[in-house]
């Protein structure tokens, strides 16, 4: 069956009331964004999405790429006639035709001056096929095939399968949080994950070269690149961190490496996420996986920060994280072997139940709002993915 | 970050700057020279005088014939021809092929490849050198040993064989093998010096001597069978079909024309570099020890020191910050965290092999840059120890 029009479903939007324009309008802007190439046509349509003007052969394409913005519920390729009965059984026909098997008749109608209701309509639409169409048999229990027709206000639509689409809210609709991003599997699911609900994002990495390669940093800019893909252009924030390591280094009992070195990078996201109005900070942590991330570590450097901090790994198994890397397609590059070519600033033997006031007092030994300054100074800012409209 | 043309590049085993003729022979080669050398007119026929001038050029700075010099598209492929080419020509059935333990990839990948057809493959180990000894290769040779490859000179540590010798073992244990010898990092640096007799196979490299990336080239002795691994029109005796890269041979002729005008000159030059460097570090860094043979020894070209206590990527990297580039393990595996081979077979504890950087010279070094490059070693390795792990 050759599409006219692919119908787009949006899921939550439709419980946001008052709200419900900007939603749309947010979903309208990412759709758009994302069949761009594609030359097509996005309306609102009776509390769904209508995309019109792709060609037949790149159907599938666009299908896949709806499905690939947040805020899609599902989507249908369609075919889009007049309403008369005619029309419509014509329609549904020749939809049917070059296949076989069973099949059901699913009828929907918005237009109550219909001449037939559902239920008649679906009866009607599956006797004219199987009066004109052979091979098909009719099963309503157990389908193989199920046609749906449905009767809207102006136009019918004739369609068959809905595949569902990723979810989630559009982006621009739930504000904006910076990412700390690092090379690892976690971080880049952990920004996908909010980018889900709605928020854009920013991302900050800390390099530390020469203990870092370029050939890191290219892994993680490659890793933004990859999430931008759903969520859009990312900012990323490349703020040099050796001379902050050296520091705790010289000045903090080994054990602290670790934690110390976290605090410093929750701060400086802190103040990059505010200079760049956002509301919060995204990382990828989860209980219990490395000796940083057991609750009173995590404790410790989530004091450190001064906006609310999102982990929405916090409760995952490493074993889920990695599928859904590999779901959004993060996980090949987060293998890749380019990470920290030093193990100097990792401790031998990191303290895991670490008190807050003696983090503190080791730390009161570094200037930290000078070395902090100085990171933020030499930070260096790459667009990756379209460059923001 | 200094620019391009800032940098102080001391890589040259990995490959080397192209000669300003190299360009100019290839440029003029794809402007005016086009013509496809087995086409029937004159510009084809002038093209493949031109060729064949190069192939002299490139036989004579080898030391051995022209007549047995078939260009190819690099070491690697050399390599691959002169083993599965020869395995190949010969009569079916198990054959004895032994190669060193260290090797270039080109030579041992190809090698595993031959075993899981059903060779037998031995390697002969290297001393603490990096050598491999008679002793050594006399306890595997056999009667019927069909194949024998060593590299002339390894490109890690420069490390120099003795072919005349190791190649009069061989025919003398087993007078029907033939003797391969890798002679990439070689060219223009370590003459054959009367083990031009012993050769059978000699594989060479183009961009290791200032001239192109692409192409190469291999001697195989007049009277050795070899089937050309890539078939189609014949060309180069039909050992190596497929279009001739015009400008890279060219390239490579007058990059060969160029070393051979400055044979001795050259070499010399790039003893002084490595000694001047060697003598510098000594003076100047605690704690630095050469790995392979002593800097009066060996080849001119390469230096392999590690520095203790500091790794050697994130010195790499270090260099890399202030201008100067310098090579790790072999320039193939360093992209992978693993102990070079070489270093390993030599018998280098990982401590000191993880620590070992590869300075390597082309002529086109100076003397100057040495004077500038110490200093910034001596920096960075003192920076980098400070930051031990406790």
């Amino acid at each position: 069956m050759q599409a006219d029009v692919i119908l787009v479903r949006v899921g939550e939007i439709h419980l946001k009331g008052l709200n419900r324009p900007f939603f749309e309008q947010m979903l309208i802007r990412q759709v758009r964004l994302a069949l761009e190439e594609y030359g097509v046509k996005v309306e609102r349509a009776e509390g769904r999405l209508s995309v019109r003007g792709f060609a037949p052969e790149q159907t599938p394409q666009v299908m896949d790429r709806l499905r690939r913005v947040f805020g899609v519920y599902s989507v249908s390729a369609a075919r889009e006639v007049s309403k008369d009965l005619d029309t419509v059984r014509k329609a549904a026909a020749e939809a049917m035709q070059g296949r076989s098997g069973t099949f059901k008749v699913l009828a929907r109608r918005s237009d109550k001056q219909y001449p037939l209701d559902s239920m008649q309509l679906a009866a009607d639409i599956g006797g004219y096929i199987l009066e004109n169409v052979p091979g098909w048999t009719v099963d309503v229990k157990n389908p193989q095939h199920k046609l749906s027709v449905e009767i809207r206000e102006q136009v019918a639509y004739v369609y068959e399968e809905t595949p569902l689409g990723v979810g989630g809210m559009p982006i621009g609709t739930g504000g904006k949080a910076m990412l700390l991003l690092s090379g690892g599997i976690d971080s880049p699911v952990a920004g996908w994950m909010c980018a889900k609900r709605g928020m854009r994002l920013e991302a900050v990495h800390f390099e530390s070269p020469p203990y870092t390669s370029a050939r890191s940093l290219e892994k993680v800019l490659q890793l933004a690149k990859e999430l931008s893909l759903w969520c859009g252009p990312i900012r990323v924030h490349v703020v040099p961190f050796t001379d902050v390591q050296m520091k705790i280094h010289d000045h903090c009992p080994d054990g602290e490496l670790t934690l110390i070195m976290r605090r410093f990078m929750m701060r400086i996201a802190c103040r990059l996420a505010r200079q760049q109005n956002c509301g919060a900070v995204i990382t990828g942590e989860s209980l219990g996986q490395v000796a940083s991330q057991t609750m009173d570590a995590l404790g410790v450097t989530d004091e450190s920060a001064d906006l609310p901090v999102f982990r929405p790994l916090i409760s995952f198994d490493k074993v889920e994280i990695m599928e859904r890397a590999r779901h959004i397609g993060t996980y090949e590059t987060s293998i890749l072997p380019y990470e920290d070519c030093c193990t100097v600033f990792v401790p031998r033997h990191p303290v895991t139940r670490p008190k807050l006031a003696n983090i503190k007092a080791s730390e009161s030994k570094l200037d930290v709002q000078a070395l902090e300054d100085e990171a933020l100074a030499n930070t260096k800012q790459i667009w990756v993915g379209r460059k923001e409209l | 970050m200094t620019e391009q043309g800032s940098i102080i590049y001391l890589d040259n085993g990995a490959t080397t700057k192209p000669f300003d003729e190299a360009v100019e022979a290839a440029l003029w080669a794809m402007r005016e020279d086009y013509f496809n050398p087995s086409s029937a007119y004159a510009q084809a026929l002038s093209v493949s005088k031109k060729i064949q001038r190069a192939r002299e050029n490139v036989a004579a700075l080898m030391g051995l014939p022209a007549a047995g010099v078939v260009f190819t598209g690099g070491g690697t492929e050399g390599d691959n021809l002169a083993l599965l080419g020869s395995v190949t020509a010969a009569r079916a059935g198990k054959k004895h092929i032994i190669i060193s333990a260290i090797e270039h990839s080109a030579v041992s990948e190809t090698a595993h490849f031959l075993s899981k057809q059903g060779h037998d493959v031995d390697l002969v180990p290297v001393d603490v050198s990096g050598r491999v000894t008679c002793e050594a290769l006399t306890e595997r040779l056999r009667p019927d040993t069909f194949l024998v490859s060593i590299m002339h000179v390894n490109n890690e540590t420069g490390a120099v064989n003795d072919l005349a010798a190791l190649g009069r073992l061989v025919h003398e244990v087993s007078p029907q093998a033939l003797f391969h010898a890798d002679g990439v990092q070689a060219l223009g640096r370590v003459a054959l010096d009367g083990a031009q007799s012993e050769i059978d196979l000699y594989t060479v490299s183009g961009h290791k001597i200032n001239a192109t990336k692409g192409v190469g080239a291999l001697y195989i002795r007049k009277g050795v069978r070899l089937v050309g691994m890539q078939l189609g029109g014949g060309q180069e005796g039909g050992l190596r079909s497929g279009t001739e890269n015009v400008p890279g041979i060219l390239a490579f002729g007058a990059a060969a024309e160029r070393y051979l005008k400055n044979k001795q000159q050259y070499v010399d030059h790039m003893f002084a570099l490595k000694q001047r460097l060697w003598n510098g570090l000594c003076e100047s860094v605690e704690g630095v020890i050469i790995n392979g043979p002593h800097a009066d020894a060996g080849a001119p070209h390469i230096l392999n020191v590690s520095f203790t206590g500091v790794r050697s990527e994130v010195l790499l990297h270090a260099l890399e910050g202030e201008g100067v580039l310098v090579g790790m393990g072999s320039a193939c595996s360093s992209r992978r965290v693993k102990i070079s081979v070489v270093l390993r077979a030599m018998g280098l504890d990982t401590e000191r092999a993880q620590g070992a950087i590869r300075f390597s010279f082309s002529p086109l070094n100076t003397e100057e840059e040495i004077d500038a490059v110490l200093p910034i070693i001596k920096r960075q390795v003192e920076l980098l120890r400070r930051y031990q792990r406790r």
